[in-house]
């Protein structure tokens, strides 16, 4: 069979390709040296820019975006979609806000919230697995439910006047860097390593690259799946928690439109609606990426209804891109 | 001498780590039928991509009917008169035959709606045609495998195709569908289309191919006319060497009963089913198009919900309600469709094998990729699985080259029970025969082994024992000393026999 002419092949296999090429290689490297670049280019032309009191705002801003985009990267990942964890977010926090409020103890409250998130995001995942209902439109019931309950929850005001401690987290520095952002870098490592590297969320690329296939090699294909729509709408919940933590208010108008933010960081870092692909760092450099972006069209005073036609024609750019990238590869 | 239809001259083609195609040189006369032979991942179907627009080839010439062309994607192939027919079907299940025939070229009145009654009696004319006599409303889901073939045909001819491309359309066919398809072959000859087989199956290539060429590391080997050949040089152009095909005495030792099947039944593909399946065994299940035999596998693990009957393992009752529980229970699937069913083609060969027993290649959760690369590359090598390496995307190697990576990854996790359909569905020769040791050898290790061929001479020569299978019920059991390919075949169209010993 020819072993002779093809060993040598096999030998040089694509892992054991020399180091820098596989850094440059990787899918996020692209958009890392974006990233750089416009970073140098803006320190060096607005003074404004690269100072801590504005990073901070940039970081702060993009907080719960990025947290939320741990969790739906590997959503995406597994073929999955939600969108409704923008509307999460802000139940979240209202529920947090009035729970504390009536008197129950904060970390019981957080326990609850989170609690509840779990379970929107438990029955995202049964409509989809067990009752086979597009993700996009089962996600989309949830989007208005959990803003309608909100809404009612607070007559559509926000709650306020929670005591101060309720603001610590979200409004206390360790050094020059807040608590939320800590917290925030913490979860993003954790998920991508965790992602990257171990046996359980494997599976998760089995199952967005061919489910039939998954199912078949004994992977437990539903049980997966609602895990990991439990997953992001808990992250959501953690996010709506910390966002009300640094206003010291429970917003029921928070986030509206945050999920397609989050979906546009996600694919522009990678991942695609189709699943199998994308990693939760490269989620996080496309929250980052976006988030900069915003930042650099208000020092430039770029109007603000130019700032989401922007982000929509980078999602559009990035995707275009890399379609052109796959194309050619195949 | 005729002009050729087709001539392909000094043609290369480079993927990254495999240079796919070395100068190759290939003629096609009208009315001729020719085959392209050659091992897992020789080109044959880079070759067929390149004819057909898929692939522009690096440099070299194509030429039809004497004039070089240029072609930039399968579309102006087609205008220039080739259909192709590829390895992987590509109907769309969901559509019926006649909107797949005519995809978006469908009659349409002056507004853009389409005429149906023009257009399912244009598909019912095609068909007919070809003996095919089925409404071209029906949807492609609920045909079989080789009116899905004569579909494709059918839809690759359309355009009034002079040449057409066959990529490996038998790896799934039984005996009697494989004589429909060469009656439709021959008619197509008959009307001057020069036709190019490719095939691994070299008994069919001897009876319908009037030349061959054969490739081998993407180089052009040989290019004889039919008569002059015979099966054993058709081998040695295609290993380079003569192939020792000594059948290794099987010394079987069947134990204890690990698999009883009883009154098992389907409310559509079987009834009352039953069988057993002992320690070391390996049962070839023979049946034709249609008989019930693949769903009989799909229910024993859990992939078909059945109406009726029991199935027990090591004596005692189990309840099989997802391929999960199968899985847990010790037992392994290989499914017929490898692209829907079996394969992750985005992912690596690496991490396409792993995954049946990713708990051998975790620590304390923590996957181990260097422990998952070596045991795939010892996959690799036991099964001459041709890539660039443990790394390269499933999904980029050749049809034969998956096939080896499907049954590696099952191979992997040491089933006790292994349930195969179409274990070398797709492989060459000499893989085959190292497939055929690998299962053998798990049986001797104490495996049980259950499988489907369509290949008739592979039961006989793989099986202890065969069942024989007929529009859903079981026929007979034969020996496999006594089975002759004949016999099988009798049994599988219905005639209950004396063979039965
Ligand atoms: N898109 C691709 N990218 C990279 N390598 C490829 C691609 N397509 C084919 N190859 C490689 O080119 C070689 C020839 O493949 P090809 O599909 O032509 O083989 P084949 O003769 O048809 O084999 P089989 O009998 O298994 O179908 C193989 O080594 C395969 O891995
Ligand atoms: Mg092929």
């Amino acid at each position: 069979m020819a072993e002779e002419t093809t060993t040598p092949a096999h030998k040089r296999g694509i892992q054991d390709r020399p180091l820098w090429r596989l850094i440059l290689s990787t899918r996020e490297m692209p958009l890392l040296i974006i990233i750089l670049v416009t970073v140098f280019v803006m320190a060096n032309r607005n003074p404004n820019f690269l100072t801590v009191g504005n990073l901070r705002a940039v970081t702060v801003g993009f907080t719960p975006t990025a947290i939320i985009a741990v969790g739906m990267s590997i959503l995406l990942v597994s073929g999955g979609f939600d969108l409704s964890v923008g509307s999460v977010l802000a139940l979240s926090g209202t529920i947090c806000a009035y729970l504390v409020l009536n008197g129950m103890a904060q970390p019981l409250a957080v326990l609850v919230v989170l609690a509840m998130g779990a379970l929107i995001g438990m029955a995202n995942g049964l409509m989809v697995t067990k009752l086979k209902i597009n993700p996009l439109i089962a996600t989309l019931g949830a989007l208005s439910i959990a803003r309608g309950l909100a809404q009612v929850l607070t007559e559509s005001r926000s709650i306020s006047g929670l005591p101060e401690s309720f603001g610590t987290v979200g409004n206390t520095l360790l050094g020059d860097v807040p608590y939320m952002v800590i917290i925030m870098l913490v979860l993003v490592i954790i998920g991508d390593l965790v992602l990257r590297h171990t046996r359980f969320f494997r599976q998760v690329y089995y199952i967005g690259s061919n489910e039939n296939a998954a199912r078949l090699s004994g992977i437990a294909v539903d049980r997966m799946r609602i895990l990991v729509y439990m997953l992001t709408s808990g992250f959501a919940a953690l996010a709506g928690i910390l966002l009300a933590s640094r206003l010291e208010a429970g917003t029921p108008t928070a986030a509206i439109g945050l999920e397609l933010t989050v979906l546009a960081a996600c694919v522009i870092g990678g991942a695609s609606l189709s699943g199998g692909e994308g990693t939760v760092f490269g989620a996080f450099l496309g929250v980052v990426f976006i988030g900069l972006v915003q930042n650099i069209m208000t020092v430039e005073r770029v109007s603000i209804f130019w700032q989401q036609a922007v982000t929509g024609a980078i999602l559009v750019a990035a995707v275009t891109i890399d379609q052109l990238i796959k194309r050619r590869g195949s | 001498m005729t002009t050729p239809l087709l001539e392909v001259i000094q043609v290369n083609k480079t993927f990254p780590g495999t240079h796919a195609l070395k100068d190759v040189d290939f003629q096609l006369l009208p009315g001729e039928v020719h085959a392209i032979m050659g091992e897992n991942g020789a080109g044959k179907s880079t070759l067929m991509h390149i004819i057909s627009g898929v692939y522009q080839p690096d440099s070299g010439d194509v030429r039809i009917e004497g004039r070089p062309v240029i072609m930039a994607n399968t579309r102006q192939a087609q205008e220039l008169g080739i259909g192709m027919v590829f390895q992987e079907l590509s109907l769309a299940p969901g559509l019926s035959i006649a909107e797949n025939v005519f995809a978006n070229r469908a009659p349409t009145r002056s507004i853009g709606t389409i005429r149906w009654s023009e257009l399912y009696n244009q598909t019912r004319d095609l068909l007919a045609q070809f003996d095919i006599d089925i409404d071209p409303s029906t949807l492609v889901r609920n045909l079989n495998l080789t009116t899905r073939q004569v579909v494709e045909i059918v839809k690759a001819l359309s355009l009034n195709a002079r040449i057409l491309l066959l990529d490996e359309p038998t790896s799934a066919l039984p005996p009697s569908e494989v004589e429909r398809l060469f009656a439709v072959i021959r008619r197509l000859k008959d009307r001057g289309i020069g036709i190019v087989y490719i095939s691994h199956r070299i008994p069919e290539v001897m009876e319908i191919a009037d030349r061959v060429t054969v490739l081998r590391d993407g180089r052009c080997v040989g290019n004889h006319p039919t008569q002059e050949l015979t099966p054993d040089t058709i081998i040695e152009m295609m290993v380079g060497r003569k192939l020792a095909e000594i059948v290794p005495e099987r010394h079987t030792k069947t134990g204890k009963e690990l698999l009883c099947v009883q009154g098992l039944s389907h409310a559509k593909f079987f009834t009352d089913v039953s069988f057993t399946l002992r320690q070391g065994e390996i049962v070839g299940v023979a049946a034709l198009m249609g008989a019930g035999h693949s769903e009989l596998l799909q229910a024993l693990v859990g992939a078909q919900k059945v109406a009726k009957g029991t199935i027990s393992i090591s004596g005692q009752r189990v309840h099989i309600n997802s391929p999960e529980t199968a899985f847990a229970l010790g037992m392994a699937y290989l499914p017929e469709e490898r692209k829907s069913d079996g394969l992750f083609l985005k992912m690596t060969l690496r991490q396409n094998i792993s995954v049946t027993a990713l708990n051998l290649f975790a620590r304390l959760g923590i996957m181990n990729p260097r422990k998952e690369a070596q045991v795939a590359q010892s996959y690799v090598e036991r099964l001459g699985i041709r890539t660039p390496g443990v790394g390269q995307l499933v999904g980029r190697l050749s049809g034969g080259n998956q096939q080896k990576v499907l049954l590696s990854k099952w191979l992997l996790r040491h089933p006790s029970i292994l349930v195969i359909d179409e274990p070398t569905k797709g492989v060459d020769i000499g893989a085959k025969l190292e497939i055929h040791d690998l299962l053998r050898e798990l049986a001797e290790q104490g495996a049980a082994i259950l499988f489907v061929s369509s290949e008739f001479p592979e039961i006989i020569n793989l099986a202890d024992r065969i069942l024989v299978m007929y529009a859903g019920r079981i026929q007979g059991e034969v020996h496999a000393g006594q089975a002759t390919e004949q016999n099988l075949l009798l049994m599988a169209s219905g005639y209950t026999n004396e063979a039965r010993a």
